[in-house]
């Protein structure tokens, strides 16, 4: 029999049981758009979540102080419980480090930021003009940070776009003042707003030349009166060198400090916090995809149910069929198609509608959260060969029945 | 063309063993019409069934057309019933879903061979359906379907016709059309059949009776006069 053949013989039998057909293929249906619709979520949140996370820059490594630092250490007196801004410009040393292309330490204060009658109480971030390009904050009006002005402990602020706009209203507060901690800044430039995520932190953040939180601000220096920084933000040349790139760091630092013993300091990279991340989402997308799994081995169960009492009732067909001369693999073929055509219908229909499905979930809010979704081709290929496999998976025992009957007690069945 | 020697078909329904032929010689020529009588349990329905390889015997040779069929595999018996053997059946057995013309074709759908449908036609035109040709059993008289049922046997040009009953289920006047059906293939286009029945007077149209008793060959023996059933044409002329 040839495959043509094959196919419309099953089809005309799916379609001589209509409604029959039809339900056991809703089976499917079902359990296929479950799985592409919560993928679709579950992929959804990965990737707003790594998004959110790379949106902090790539390839950026952290260096901060290490907490063990009090304890145990011998070498390097004083300077050896803190990172100093001297230790942060070490690291671009291209022979000791030649992964690094980039350093942006940042010293934090917290601080009570005045102007006209509204005030508001804020992370104040000393940093130098690096910090702009290693962790991406473009600024919307005004400008960054210079040089000049952490040269000269300038009195100069950044305003995130929510301090802004609680301060100043929808005004342009470029050239300014604002009181912080009781000293006088002239605001120098407004970051752009960056909306939800661990970027829109900026928002909410005052950015003023890192000496200038150093002696004006904090007064957090070290014994020999060097700046002290609390955390480096390194860029390093690309992904593939991070962690040699650690290990540079790591040497360049202990040189500095002389350590033999602990570390007085800790690199955490950028990469290892999203890869956790995508482990544990993965593993969520994962949940997900099984749990609608579930009712797409139910429909798998349906159509093995359907596809048994067919062969039952259709005894006298196959009794029929082999009296004309069908062979085993003829009788096998026909009904393993019959449960294939279901399955693969329902997962065809169940892709369009866990497609519709998502779509129609995309945006929408949930609670305070908004939902979104991602419909990647690769889960709907694989939900139809999935469902493909399992029409074949649980068509075949009952193709195999119905292939394995004698003729002649076929064709007496009544 | 049918050479069976010494057939035995033994079947075990549990533990007991039930002997349904013991011991059948029987040869048939090409171009014969004969009919297999015996009351029910006799083993005339066994025969039936070796005959059209739809089983094999236990023991013994059945030889058709010069192949030894007795042990041959199922998918190789398959392409023989296919090839050379025309089934009628007592219950017409067509499919319910399907026109008459894709009942016919079914036999086309298990062997090579290009324009089916065209086929299909021509064997219902020789037992005069062809303009029913798209129709549903279920909207053809019990004699219409079984030519239906004849159609279908013919449609591969087969060997042999095996006919089991072909009446038992139609009133006489049917049942003559179908037996004229029968005897205008035999004579007309040589066509062997062989017909399993227990009503005498349809014997009687065959010109070789073979009588079985108890699973084995009693009486063999020509028919005298057989009787001439109307042709097709002379049926449709009359109506």
């Amino acid at each position: 029999m040839s495959p043509l053949t094959t196919l419309r013989t099953a089809l005309s039998s799916l379609g001589a049981s209509k409604l029959r057909s039809g339900l056991t293929l809703l089976g499917i249906v079902i359990g296929v758009a479950a799985v592409i619709s919560l993928m679709a979520i579950g992929r959804g949140a990965q990737q707003a979540i790594t998004a959110n996370i790379e949106a902090l820059g790539t390839n950026l490594l952290f260096v901060r102080p290490g907490s063990t630092s009090q304890g145990g250490v011998f070498g390097g007196q004083g300077s050896a419980s803190t990172l100093t801004l001297d230790d942060a410009y070490a690291l671009l040393d291209t022979v000791y480090a030649p992964s690094v292309a980039a350093v942006a330490p940042e010293l934090r204060a917290t601080g009570q930021v005045v102007a006209g009658g509204k005030n508001t109480r804020t992370q104040v971030v000393g940093v130098t003009p690096e910090y702009q390009f290693v962790r991406n904050v473009p600024v919307a009006s005004g400008q960054f940070v210079t040089w000049g002005q952490v040269d000269n402990i300038s009195e100069v602020a950044v305003l995130g776009s929510g301090v802004s706009e609680t301060l100043f209203g929808f005004r342009d507060p470029v050239g300014q003042t604002v009181r912080i901690n009781g000293r006088q800044f002239t605001v120098v430039g407004v970051l752009k707003s960056q909306g939800g995520g661990v970027q829109g932190l900026f928002d909410d953040q005052v950015l003023v030349p890192i000496t200038t939180v150093s002696y004006r601000l904090a007064s957090q220096r070290t014994t020999q009166g060097g700046v002290t920084v609390q955390t480096v933000n390194v860029q390093v040349r690309s992904g593939d060198v991070i962690d040699s790139a650690v290990q540079e760091i790591a040497t360049v630092l202990r040189l500095r400090h002389r350590i033999t013993g602990d570390d007085d300091f800790t690199v955490s990279s950028q990469q290892a916090t999203v890869e956790t991340l995508q482990q544990t989402t993965n593993v969520f997308v994962v949940f997900l995809g099984a749990i609608a799994s579930i009712s797409l081995l139910v429909g798998g169960i349906g159509i093995m149910n359907i596809m048994l009492v067919s062969v039952t009732e259709r005894t006298r067909e196959i009794g029929i069929r082999k009296a004309m001369g069908a062979k085993r693999r003829d009788i096998l073929l026909q009904f393993v198609s019959e449960a294939t055509l279901l399955s693969l219908g329902g997962g065809g229909a169940g892709v369009l509608l866990g497609l519709g499905l998502s779509r129609l979930m995309d945006g929408r809010s949930l609670g305070n959260q908004t939902l979104h979704t991602v419909f990647s081709g690769d889960i709907a290929v694989l939900a139809l060969v999935v469902s493909a496999a399992i029409g074949l998976f649980f068509g075949i025992y009952p193709a195999f029945r119905a292939a394995r009957l004698h003729p002649i007690e076929a064709l007496r069945y009544e | 063309m049918i050479e069976l020697e010494n057939v035995t078909k033994v079947y075990r329904m549990g533990k007991v063993e039930v002997p349904a032929l013991q011991g059948v010689s029987l040869t048939v020529q090409k171009g014969e019409m004969l009919a297999i009588m015996g009351p029910s349990g006799s083993g005339k329905s066994t025969m039936m069934n070796v005959i059209g390889c739809l089983d094999v015997p236990t023991s013994g040779r059945y030889v058709l057309e010069g192949d030894e069929v007795g042990r041959l595999t199922d998918d190789r018996l398959a392409e023989i019933r296919n090839r050379k053997i025309g089934f009628v059946f007592q219950t017409y057995n067509l499919l319910h879903r399907l026109t008459a013309l894709g009942n016919v074709e079914l036999p086309l759908l298990y062997g090579s061979g290009s324009n089916r449908r065209q086929r299909a036609l021509e064997a219902l035109e020789r037992v005069g359906l062809g303009p029913r040709a798209n129709h549903r059993p279920a909207e053809l008289s019990g004699g219409e379907q079984q030519r239906v049922g004849i159609a279908r046997a013919l449609v591969k040009s087969p060997s042999i016709l095996l006919a089991d009953e072909p009446t038992g289920n139609l009133d006489s006047r049917s049942s003559i059309e179908i037996m004229a059906i029968l005897q205008g293939l035999n004579q007309e286009e040589g066509l062997t059949v062989v017909i399993v029945t227990h009503e005498a007077d349809i014997a009687e149209h065959t010109r070789r009776v073979v009588s079985m008793r108890d699973g084995q060959v009693v009486n063999d023996e020509p028919v005298r006069k057989p009787r001439q059933a109307v042709s097709i044409g002379e049926v449709r002329e009359r109506r």
